[in-house]
């Protein structure tokens, strides 16, 4: 897993490459919490472009980054997911908790 | 059912195995020429299962893990799941979406939601103490 995480402004977007399942979902998490607690950003994306795997890990795992930095008062967006992890996000109903958005290429 | 092929496989309940899990079944199912959909909701489907074995059936211990995937006549796809964990005391319970009993652990109680959603067909069974089977059944669409 490669986790690049680029901010300004307060605008944060964390690119990841490679698959997300419940072995590597605890070293995303850490890292994206860590940045989270140490900058406090009012918007972080994050990007799945270079995801080609999810399961339901990566639900907990969005559903407890939007948790946390909800509290810090910012606001999580999730951003380019390929069309098999938009079935695993839908089936989750996370839509109604975070954004979810798509670059135009 | 006629099994036109099987491969037999088991592993220790390690979380790395997750994907070597996915990478096995894929790498297998290959040869009965699956859409990327098809191979995508296995995946996932097993990834699933494999991690349920490894968070919940052997969350106080540690055990194998044994798969057994078949292509059966027809173009369906039989995968067999099995641990030899703690086991499920309320399968109904288990099933329901969102229930999770690890939560700490950011689980989101969909692993089941999962299997059914990209199977055809889902069954658990469960002894507690004895552990759990999980077998699910794909008809794959395309070569008919």
């Amino acid at each position: 897993m490669n986790i690049n995480i680029k901010s300004a402004d307060g605008k944060a977007t964390a690119c990841l490459c490679g698959e997300i399942d419940h072995h590597n979902a605890k070293e995303i998490r850490e890292e994206l919490d860590r940045f989270i607690l140490s900058s406090q950003p009012k918007e972080l994306a994050i990007d799945f472009k270079e995801i080609s795997f999810m399961d339901s890990s990566g639900i907990g795992l969005i559903m407890g980054r939007h948790k946390l930095i909800t509290e810090c008062g910012g606001k999580l967006i999730v951003k380019n997911p390929q069309l098999y992890i938009k079935r695993v996000l839908k089936l989750s109903g996370i839509e109604r908790l975070v954004k979810i958005t798509c670059d135009r290429l | 059912m006629k099994i036109i092929n099987e491969v037999k496989f088991s592993m220790p309940s390690f979380s790395v195995n997750e994907s070597v899990a996915r990478a096995v079944v894929s790498s297998f199912l290959i040869q009965a020429d699956p859409t990327v959909e098809e191979l995508a909701d296995i995946r996932t489907a097993v990834s699933e299962a494999v991690t349920n074995a490894v968070v919940h059936g052997y969350r106080h211990s540690s055990g194998k893990i044994e798969l057994v995937v078949r292509i059966l006549e027809g173009n369906i796809i039989y995968i067999k799941i099995k641990d030899k964990g703690c086991g499920i005391p309320d399968i109904e319970k288990a099933m329901q979406p969102l229930f999770t009993t690890a939560p700490e652990e950011e689980r989101s109680g969909l692993g089941f939601s999962v299997m059914e959603s990209f199977t055809d067909k889902l069954t658990v069974k469960s002894i507690v103490g004895k552990g759990t089977t999980i077998i699910m059944r794909k008809k794959l669409k395309n070569n008919e």
